[in-house]
């Protein structure tokens, strides 16, 4: 996977039963770049979310990926998700939860990056305990490490800061930083405090 | 720069992840185990009971066995697709993993989880209803084993289906009973076959119909599994 990547949304709409989320909604983001999802309550963000991530078909229109000019199938290869809903499993370490992330993705686990990945997100110490026995806050930060276990070009947030106390926000903002100089970043929010550059929007309430 | 690996060799692993995962979950939990254990105890107990000191013929018994396969089968083996729904999971294994890794290895799970049940099961039934002989070992044993992958197989995929829906317990059996009906008629035919003695080779049609029922079942779920999986 080398190359510059290029996410493009075009003309996105979602239904769910007879109820249009959102419509007509088109974007592109590339390396280097960050989009900046906003809208209200039930705007559809995390909807769209999930469309850019591939585990959600639109109704109508389409997410595209490139890498190097070339189209790009594997979706779980290069996104990574960090969002209040994506879940840990809870019965296992925060290690075992990295190894079972780069064997689910068909990766060899290394098991040194792994603990340098989850001390960076600041969780020395409780490496091997269960997730189940973490804080909310300690959870989002192992959604960090599994989110970036494979260094994704296409990042993806979804509410960043969402229980983290202020060092956690600081590290937040270190990934995001460390990911517009590596990959794409899409960052779905409605704190301006999340993001302090963005090259590109899309408002859901502006939708039509 | 080493060469890239094979993708069937990405894939394998995958599979062998889901797979471990899941073991390990149930060894730390010990939730389906527990719930098909239970099952299959109480409900020999309560065969035991009704039976009292009648003697029943080898066709009652060689379905009552499979009855008590088929319900602790229902008891337990939703649980790989219903725990990733309500423990939230399901979205980090679409992300993650593509979808035929994920039929795959829960499939190779519940076929584990499937046979050590059937062993146990088949081995309380025979110690404790009396009237129940194998007289052909080996009918028995190919159709307990191809009776196994074939509840397994289908029991998996709609298992998937049912995951997300609010009625999953109702769901489960009332919808399994009919994709399962050819797979337990022949069982249970084979069954009565090895208790009466039947030569190998009078089962070969059973035999033959539940290895044509495993192919199609897991040929059609693995094509099928990807538009079941994603929303």
């Amino acid at each position: 996977m080398t190359g510059a990547i290029l996410c493009t949304g075009r003309d996105i709409r979602k239904d769910f039963d007879r109820r249009s989320v959102f419509r007509g909604v088109s974007f592109t983001v590339g390396t280097g770049e960050t989009l900046l999802i906003t809208g209200r309550n039930g705007s559809g963000k995390s909807t769209l979310v999930r469309i850019i991530c591939g585990v959600l078909a639109p109704t109508a229109g389409s997410v595209a990926l490139t890498i190097g000019g070339s189209a790009a199938a594997h979706m779980h290869h290069l996104a990574g998700l960090v969002s209040p809903y994506l879940q840990m499993f809870e019965e296992f370490s925060p290690m075992e939860n990295l190894q079972i992330a780069a064997g689910l993705r068909g990766t060899a686990f290394d098991g040194k990056r792994a603990a340098g990945l989850l001390e960076r997100v600041g969780l020395p110490g409780r490496l091997n305990d269960p997730v189940r026995t973490f804080s909310s806050g300690m959870k989002q930060r192992v959604k960090y490490a599994f989110a970036l276990q494979h260094e994704p070009p296409l990042l993806v947030l979804d509410e960043p800061t969402a229980n983290l106390d202020e060092e956690g926000v600081a590290v937040a903002r270190e990934v995001m930083a460390d990911q517009r100089r590596r990959g794409a970043l899409v960052v779905a929010t409605n704190d301006p405090g999340d993001v302090a550059t963005f090259e590109r929007s899309v408002d859901l309430n502006a939708a039509p | 720069m080493p060469p890239p690996e094979p993708r069937a060799a990405i894939f394998l692993r995958s599979v062998r992840t889901v797979f471990l995962k899941d073991l390990r979950s149930e060894l730390r939990t010990r939730y389906a185990v527990s719930a098909l254990l239970m099952f299959v105890v109480t409900t020999i107990a309560i065969i035991l009971f009704s039976l009292g000191s009648e003697s029943a013929s080898a066709d009652a018994l060689s379905g009552m066995l499979w009855v008590v396969i088929f319900f602790a089968a229902m008891s337990g083996l939703s649980r790989t697709f219903v725990m990733e729904e309500e423990r939230g999971t399901t979205l980090t294994l679409q992300l993650t993993a593509p979808p035929a890794a994920v039929f795959f290895g829960k499939l190779l799970f519940n076929l584990a989880l499937v046979t050590g049940i059937n062993a146990v099961t088949v081995v309380l039934y025979a110690l404790f209803i009396t009237g129940f002989v194998i007289r052909t070992m080996s009918i028995f044993v190919v159709t307990v084993a191809l009776g196994s992958i074939g509840l397994a197989a289908a029991s998996t995929v709609i298992a998937a289906i049912i995951a997300r829906a609010n009625t999953k317990g109702t769901l489960y059996p009332v919808l399994s009973f009919p994709i399962m009906l050819p797979l337990l008629l022949s069982v249970i035919e084979a069954t009565r076959k090895a208790s009466e003695g039947a030569f190998f080779g009078e089962a070969g049609g059973e035999f033959q119909l539940l290895i044509s029922y495993i192919v199609v079942v897991v040929v059609s779920s693995s094509m099928l599994f990807e538009y079941i999986w994603k929303d």
